[in-house]
Formats: structure tokens, C-alpha cells, sequence
């Protein structure tokens, strides 16, 4: 790390989490650590085929089975419904994914739960069943919902307004392809739709108590928006309270979990009891978030000099049986192209289908990673016609101060940020990169049959600065400050850092500043620590509550100083005037029947971006086609480090949850003659044992950004983005030809140094 | 300990030095025959610093020491736990004085962990690594912890950790 001298109290020091303790001695109460009487036990029957309509359903026998207090099919449950468009039923008569919910029971313990499900007897009506994407366009494709006609989902979401990003369309294509140099066009895909598989399973617990309140416990990234889900699908009639905790990991999964907190909440309806609903580790890999399954098909022109000159084609997004946020991945995803590639003349069109899959949603990342490991592949076939190294591509493309883009809502911003060049320089130079790179499809070293190769790849996003922030900052006659704001925690450490902002504001240590529960009853509006929003867009609020809280104080002891407020300071709950530093008074003069509130929302600034590079080295054994990623090396520049050790803890997390190595091993295979997922438990799914860690080095730099009082911007989402680009590209150089399709399974690096051919194949020799 | 002629019996199970006499059987509030030792120590003795996740032997997030050798919980059944030592996440602190113990310590210093959900099963493997091997190179404690999962990658600064709690480390 750059170290750099550190003007402030905390912010940029290694402190302890302030959860750290009970963390470390398993005291931390995830939500099946919470005891709750008189509780039931949820579980969901599934559906068999991928796609199907219910005929009839013999519940009886289940009903009879001693303990179970519930069996809810779809004909007796209310016509709740969510999505983009709102038209998926919690439970429907139609199944379109294998998984897919056919009922749902309580019962007194798990395992009679578990018991009951078996005597359900279900009639299918069995469909045929679509899995690609380019098939479910096709005509006499198996339609999954009337209202998609062609499986097209609708573009757009309510959220983005009338004007959101559904494409990005601008300047003259045809002129833009006559400038170019070199034009080249291709179709690549990322679509092993992994699962990020936080560690904490997906579950709930939800007590209805009638006639119309709900209070749920959920294990959430983003508790508040629960809330709202919840409020929307029971159409505003119902009061929704939504308890967050610790969350085991959610790596933007868990987002989409209304119905996760339906299903309970329908039992919990159903038996006036509280239910826990927690999903089986195969639940959660066959039934839970996917990422979006991404296509790209497009034609670039480039100029010699690395100019983009123009870009059209088409992205198909797989969204899987049906769709909560895609449209509004798709709107995140376009602009972030934009913010890697400086080009004036695009058309490039999004199409989002559906198909008999478990659906899609966020998962480390919001689209543009989806659309950028397709898309950058496809950059590199013009750069290596022009012969243009991919770093000096990236120096001059990405993002410059006066540079604009089309984001979200689709608004022009211009980029007021700092230029990354320089963070790009020094992650280069701390990898070799001059000295590894021999030009495209050159391996860097052959020794034997080994050879290595490597590769860069590049993502940034504009939203540091995105949605809403509201905190209240709470200060206390006995120097004590509170935070009032709906913030889980899910590994970040930001609720600890948002206790650092705040006593870096009035100048308390950090035992004396904490941050309430999460509770929608009476936390204010709170988007939630998504994307990279946490550092700025979070921090703004917290930071301007906790200003303008202690800016009430000193109004209020201003006279007894015989002082101007704004003359006042504060530290370790002293107050005194900053020309006459001994005469200083206790918080405590505030008077003991009083609190300090302050007040501290963040507007949405779309006009930042952050950026991470990543380099990355790869060893591929030519005889086995085995791939080890030897070496990562991330760079970025982060304004200023809030904290050092959990900046690093999120820069090392460019490994897992679907990042680096969804180039690598991690997928989710799904059978497309069957719909059925093949590798739905943790023995079959391929994760990363510290045995196969890479070396890893993080260059981070800290150039004040004009962000807020700290100067600082988030990075955590965007550290798994550039990795699997690059990783492509390494392996590529290594083995001296394009490898274009994710994971690089050892049988695809074989086929690619010709050591295998379809012949092979169908022997049954791979 | 079989009753003669009873359906029920009593194993005496022995968690973090306290001796457990529990009831197996039928019955709600007796442990099953099919219980597994992460159930019994949450759901019957209340110690939830274990924590299942995967719950079928794949992830070390529900380690224990048996006897001093790390076991996966979530696939031990408690039935077959009678007369062994039992080590949990509650039962690394000093029991007298509380204070924690020095490879916990060491995971607070490094930020060892991201959301914390694999770090007790995390805690309890690297402890019955260093039990084995008091001073480990940093390719043995990656081999001893390669059958933990953790997904927001907390590995290096657990290594770290680890490390600096070895002997060596001192």
C-alpha cells in the first residue's frame, strides 16, 4: 500500500472492527442463532421438471401427518405477486424452473417438515422446456409467460423512470465505422451463471399477526429495501416491519429474497405462529441467485492509435425464469461500458429473455461486469489487429475528468473524478507488466511443457455515488453519540467505519460512538451498502449527520463560551473555543434532559466513478491443460483508505463469489436436456482451497477525491469485475489462441492447443 | 449406559470441560440417534458460535476439536460423542478470567474475517493445526485450512493470523 502521511484521528488507521470480539468468539447472532418460542419450521416443495403446469395437488395425507401446522399450494394462497414486470405469483400453477415452488409447509419441527413434502402428491402437466437463450427467441420456442410473448421481457424498469438506459445508442455508426482502422466482430458469452454462495444460507423468520402486520427477520445486505418489496406485494395494505442483523455474506444475492420472505410469511399467515424458513446448501445453489447469464455479439471498428470508434450489436441477457432486477442491471450495465470505453458512436441493444432456469439477479456486480467479460474479449480482437498493448488501451480509454456518459436514469453525466492513469501505472509497474507482456497470443515464458501467460482486465462504476442515504446522529449530555441507521453488516466493515467517520466528525473515541440495530420501525430510509456506495454515498450521510448534530450543540453552548458556534471545537466530549483552547466545557452543558440530533441525507451524484485494474499471471500445463493463476496484482485509487485492513480484505476478495475465478472453475451446470442443475452441493460446485491461493498484491493510492469530507470513494463491489477478462487473456497468450468461453476448464485449453478434437469427444476421450 | 429394556439411554458428553449427561431417545426434548453434534451443541445446549453452513461436510464452517483434532460437527453424530472432549468457539476463552485466546486475539489484529460466518470453524481448525504442529510453515497452515470455505476471501490475513499465533510467530 502507498502510505501516505494521515492528518486524522482514525480514518486511515487499522482500528479493530468494532463487531471483531464477538465474531471472533462465535457470539455474533446470525439469524439462526436468534431463539424465537413457539417457532415453526418452513420448507418448500419443489418443482421436478423445468417446466410444467399443476394439474392437481393431494395435500391430505401431509395435512394428517402429526406436528404439521400448514400446506399451502397455490390455490390457497392470496395473488401476491413480484418482479419487473410485477407478474411472477409466489406460488402459480405453472412451474418454470427446476426448484420452482409447489407448496409450502410448517410443522413443528424440521424434520416432520421435511416429512410432510413427501406426502404431497403432485399431477404435472409436463411442458417442453427452453434453456438458451437464442433458442427461447426463436419461433414455436416454449413461451413461459403469456404476457412475454417470444420470452422477451420488457425493458426498463418503473425505478430507472421513463428515460432509463435500455441500450446504448448515440453518434453516427456508419461514419464511425469508416474511421476505423481495423473493424472486428465475434460472439462471446459469460454464461456459467454462477452462484456467490454466502456461507450464511438464505432464510427468514416472519410472525403475521392479524389482521394486517407482518415483522420479519431477515439476513440482508439491504434490510430497508425489504421492507419496501414487502409493503409493494401486499399492495400497501399491510404493515411491514423488517428486523436485519449480521449477514453471513451476500455478495448482492440476497436482494432478491422476497420470496424467501414470502413463503414464511404465508405460513407464519396461515398458522399465526412465527416461521423459520432457512434453504438446504441445495436449495441455495439450485433455487437461489444466479448471475445473469450474458451474450454478446457485436462488430468493433478501432483506430490504430486505440480509439474506439465505434461499437454496435446486440446483448442478450439471460435472466432466467423471470426477472426482479435485470432491467435495471442492464440500465447500471450499459453505463459502465461507457466509463471503460471512450467511444462516440454506439448501438448496442440489450435483449433480456427468459428461459426454464433459477433466475437471475444481482451477484458481485450489477450488470456491467456481465457485459464487460463478453465485451472486452471482443476489444481485444481489434487490439490485436492493430497490435495495441491492452494496458495502453485501458490508459486511454477509461474515463477522464470532462468525459461523459449516459447512466441509469438515462441522464449525461460529466465525470468530475480524478484520472486513474496513474493507478494504472503503478499496478503495472508492481507486476512486471512491460517486462511479462510479449505482445497478443505470445506466452510470456515456456518452460517445458509449461507456459505462461498473462493478461489485464479493467472495470470501474459510477456508483459510488447511487440512490439515497438517510442516518440521524444522536448525541448524548454524557459524551456518548449514537447512529441511527438501518446498515447491516455483510463483511464490509462499514458499519464499523461509519463509527469511524462519525467520531472522526465530533472527536470521540471509538467506544463512545455506536450504530443502532437494524429496524424499519424506526431506522430512516437506507438504499443499503450496495455496489461501492458504502464509502461515499453512505459515509456523505452519516458524515453530514454527524456535523450537523454537533453543529446543534455548539449553537446551544455557544453562549456559556461566550462564542460564536462557529468558532467552537470539540474533542473527547470537551467543548471550547478554538482561540481559548483551556477554557473548555463537558457535552454535559448541553443539559442532561436533551439530545443532540442531528440530521444527514445523501443525494444520488452520478459523476464519480471508481476504477480497478487488474493484472493477472497464469501457469498452463500444455499436457493436462490444467490453468494455475500464479499472480494478481489489483490496482486502484481510493481517495483516501477508511480503513487498511478491511480495504485489503476487499481487494483480496477478487477471487471468490463468482469473480477471478468464474474464468477459472466456478459455474453452475446446468443440464439443458433436463433443466436440472448438476452440481448443486459444495463438493461439486468448485470453490478455492488455500492450498491453490495466488500471490496476491493490492496497490492502492489515495488522490483526494471531490467526494465528501474525507475524500474518499467505495471500491468493494468492483474488485471481482476485471479479473475474469483477464484471466481469459492471459491463458489466451499462454497457449498462443483465443480461448473465448468461461470457465477454461482443462478440456477447453485442450481443444485449443488442438490436443483434442470433436472426434475425441465423441469417443469419450477428454 | 444402555438402560436395560428402555428405548432411552444417556451419553455423557463433554463440551468446553462441562459434562453434558444427555437423554437419547424419541421424545421432543431428547437427542435423536440421527442428531449430529452441530444440532445438539446450537439446538440443545444453546452454544451457537458453531455455525452450519453447508451442512454436509463440505465447508469446515461447523468445526469442533475432538479431542483435540478438528471434526465437522454437521457430520459427527452426538450419539457417538459419548466420553469424548468436545471443543468449541465459547470454549477458547480462559474460562476464569475470559480473557480470549491468543489466535482470536490475532484474528481481531488482522481483520481475519469479512462477514464472520466461516471464522469460528475457521478458529477451530487453525487451533487444532497448531496443536499438531506448533510452528507451521505458511504452506502447512494453507494445507491445514484448505477444507474451510470462506467466500469474501479472508484467507490471506488468516494465514497471517495464524502465523503470527505459531511459535514462530512469537
Amino acid at each position: 500500500m502507498t502510505a501516505m502521511a494521515n492528518a486524522y484521528r482514525f480514518i486511515g488507521n487499522a482500528t479493530p472492527r468494532k463487531d471483531a470480539a464477538d465474531i471472533v468468539t462465535g457470539g455474533t447472532r446470525y439469524l439462526n442463532d436468534i431463539k424465537f418460542p413457539n417457532l415453526l419450521y418452513g420448507k418448500v416443495l419443489r418443482s421436478p421438471h423445468p417446466h410444467a403446469l399443476i394439474k392437481r395437488i393431494d395435500k391430505s395425507r401431509a395435512e394428517r401427518l402429526p406436528g404439521v401446522k400448514a400446506v399451502l399450494t397455490w390455490e390457497d394462497v392470496p395473488n401476491w405477486k413480484w418482479g419487473t414486470p410485477r407478474l411472477t405469483r409466489i406460488l402459480d400453477r405453472k412451474v418454470r424452473y427446476v426448484g420452482d415452488a409447489v407448496a409450502l409447509v410448517a410443522a413443528t419441527s424440521e424434520e416432520m417438515a421435511q416429512e410432510a413434502l413427501r406426502l404431497i402428491n403432485v399431477d404435472y402437466e409436463i411442458l417442453p422446456a427452453v434453456f438458451d437463450m437464442e433458442e427461447a427467441l426463436k419461433s414455436g420456442a416454449p413461451q413461459l409467460y403469456d404476457e412475454f410473448p417470444g420470452n422477451v421481457i420488457p425493458p426498463g424498469a418503473p425505478v430507472l423512470g421513463p428515460n432509463g438506459l435500455t441500450k446504448i445508442c448515440m453518434g453516427d455508426l456508419d461514419k464511425g465505422f469508416q474511421e476505423a482502422d481495423v473493424i472486428t466482430d465475434g460472439t462471446i458469452g459469460y454464461e456459467n451463471i454462477p452462484n456467490p454462495i454466502p456461507p450464511e444460507p438464505p432464510g427468514v423468520v416472519a410472525l403475521w399477526e392479524e389482521p394486517d402486520k407482518v415483522t420479519v427477520w431477515v439476513a440482508s445486505q439491504f434490510p430497508y429495501l425489504a421492507k419496501i418489496a414487502l409493503s409493494q406485494i401486499l399492495g400497501g395494505k399491510v404493515e411491514v416491519r423488517v428486523h436485519g442483523g449480521p449477514c453471513g455474506g451476500s455478495y448482492g444475492s440476497r436482494g432478491m429474497s422476497w420470496h424467501v420472505h414470502t413463503y414464511a410469511m404465508l405460513l407464519s399467515r396461515a398458522t399465526g405462529r412465527p416461521v423459520k424458513l432457512i434453504f438446504t446448501r441445495e436449495e441455495h445453489l439450485a433455487a437461489f441467485t444466479l448471475r445473469l447469464g450474458s451474450r454478446v455479439r457485436a462488430k468493433v471498428g478501432m483506430k490504430r492509435d486505440g480509439t474506439i470508434t465505434a461499437v454496435s450489436g446486440q446483448w442478450f441477457v439471460d435472466s432466467g425464469y423471470y426477472s426482479y432486477s435485470t432491467q435495471f442491471q442492464v440500465g447500471v450495465g450499459c453505463g459502465e461500458a461507457q466509463i471503460m470505453v471512450r467511444c462516440r458512436n454506439w448501438d448496442l441493444k440489450p435483449i433480456i429473455v427468459c428461459t426454464n432456469r433459477n433466475a437471475s439477479g444481482a451477484v458481485r456486480g450489477f450488470g456491467g461486469q456481465e457485459l464487460k467479460c463478453a465485451l472486452i474479449p471482443l476489444l481485444c480482437l481489434a487490439m490485436e489487429k492493430v497490435g495495441l498493448d491492452p494496458l495502453e488501451f485501458f490508459k486511454k480509454n477509461y474515463v477522464k475528468p470532462g468525459d461523459g456518459y449516459f447512466w441509469r436514469e438515462g441522464t449525461w453525466y460529466i465525470y468530475r473524478g480524478i484520472n486513474y492513469s496513474k493507478a494504472m501505472d503503478k499496478g503495472a509497474e508492481r507486476f512486471g507488466w512491460k517486462e511479462k507482456w510479449k505482445g497478443w497470443l505470445r506466452p510470456t515464458a515456456i518452460e517445458g511443457t509449461k507456459r505462461r501467460g498473462v493478461g489485464v482486465g479493467i472495470h470501474g462504476n459510477a456508483d459510488i455515488g447511487e440512490d439515497s442515504s438517510e442516518v440521524s446522529v444522536h448525541l448524548y449530555p454524557d459524551a456518548t453519540a449514537l447512529i441511527n441507521s438501518s446498515v447491516t453488516e455483510h463483511g464490509t466493515g462499514q458499519r464499523s467505519n461509519y463509527v469511524k467517520m462519525v467520531c472522526e466528525v465530533l472527536q470521540l473515541p471509538l467506544e463512545r460512538v455506536s450504530i443502532t440495530p437494524s429496524d424499519s420501525l424506526f431506522n430512516p430510509y437506507e438504499f443499503g451498502p450496495v455496489g461501492s456506495r458504502g464509502t461515499y454515498a453512505i459515509g456523505s450521510a452519516m458524515i453530514a449527520a454527524a456535523e450537523d448534530a454537533r453543529k446543534k450543540l455548539f449553537e446551544i453552548v455557544a453562549p456559556m463560551l461566550r462564542a460564536e458556534p462557529k468558532d467552537l471545537e470539540t474533542v473527547d466530549g470537551m467543548i471550547f473555543a478554538r482561540d481559548n483552547p483551556t477554557a473548555k466545557i463537558p457535552w454535559k452543558a448541553m443539559g442532561v434532559d436533551r439530545t443532540c440530533t442531528g440530521l444527514g441525507r445523501f443525494e444520488p451524484d452520478y459523476t464519480m466513478a471508481n476504477c480497478m485494474i487488474t493484472f493477472v499471471e497464469v501457469e498452463v500445463d500444455t499436457e493436462t491443460g490444467k490453468v494455475t493463476l500464479l499472480r494478481v496484482v489489483n490496482a486502484t485509487d481510493v481517495g483516501q483508505i477508511i480503513d487498511p485492513q478491511g480495504l485489503e480484505g476487499q481487494l483480496n476478495g477478487c477471487l471468490g463469489s463468482g469473480g477471478i475465478d468464474s474464468a477459472l472453475f466456478e459455474e453452475t451446470v446446468l443440464d439443458h436436456s433436463t433443466g436440472h442443475i448438476l452440481n448443486a452441493n459444495m463438493i461439486d460446485y468448485k470453490w478455492r482451497t488455500y492450498s491453490e491461493l495466488p500471490a496476491m498484491d493490492n496497490v492502492i493510492l489515495e488522490t483526494p477525491f471531490p467526494s465528501h469530507r474525507f475524500h474518499a470513494v467505495g471500491t468493494g463491489e468492483v474488485t471481482t469485475a476485471p479479473g475474469p477478462a483477464a484471466v481469459l487473456m492471459a491463458v489466451s497468450n499462454a497457449v498462443g489462441a483465443w480461448l473465448h468461453e468461461y470457465p477454461i476448464t482443462p478440456e477447453k485449453v485442450l481443444k485449443a492447443l488442438g490436443k483434442i478434437t470433436q472426434k475425441d469427444r465423441k469417443r469419450g476421450i477428454e | 449406559m444402555r438402560k436395560k429394556g428402555a428405548e432411552t439411554y444417556r451419553i455423557n458428553l463433554t463440551v468446553n470441560g462441562q459434562v453434558h449427561e444427555l437423554e437419547v431417545g424419541s421424545e421432543p426434548d431428547q437427542v435423536k440417534p440421527y442428531h449430529m453434534l452441530a444440532h445438539t451443541l446450537r439446538e440443545t445446549l444453546g452454544l451457537i458460535g458453531t455455525k452450519v453452513s453447508c451442512d454436509s461436510g463440505a465447508c469446515g464452517s461447523c468445526t469442533v476439536l475432538m479431542d483435540g483434532k478438528a471434526v465437522l460437527s454437521c457430520m459427527t453424530l452426538t450419539v457417538e460423542c459419548g466420553g469424548k472432549q468436545i471443543t468449541t468457539i465459547e470454549g477458547l476463552s480462559n474460562p476464569r478470567t475470559g480473557k480470549i485466546d491468543p489466535l482470536q486475539q490475532a484474528f481481531i489484529d488482522y481483520t481475519a474475517f469479512q462477514c464472520g460466518f466461516c471464522t469460528p470453524g475457521m478458529i477451530m481448525s487453525a487451533k487444532a493445526l497448531l496443536h499438531e504442529n506448533p510452528s507451521p510453515t505458511e504452506e502447512e497452515v494453507k494445507e491445514g485450512l484448505s477444507g474451510n470455505f470462506c467466500r469474501c476471501i479472508s484467507h490471506y490475513q488468516v494465514v497471517k493470523a495464524v502465523l503470527a499465533t505459531s511459535v514462530k510467530g512469537k
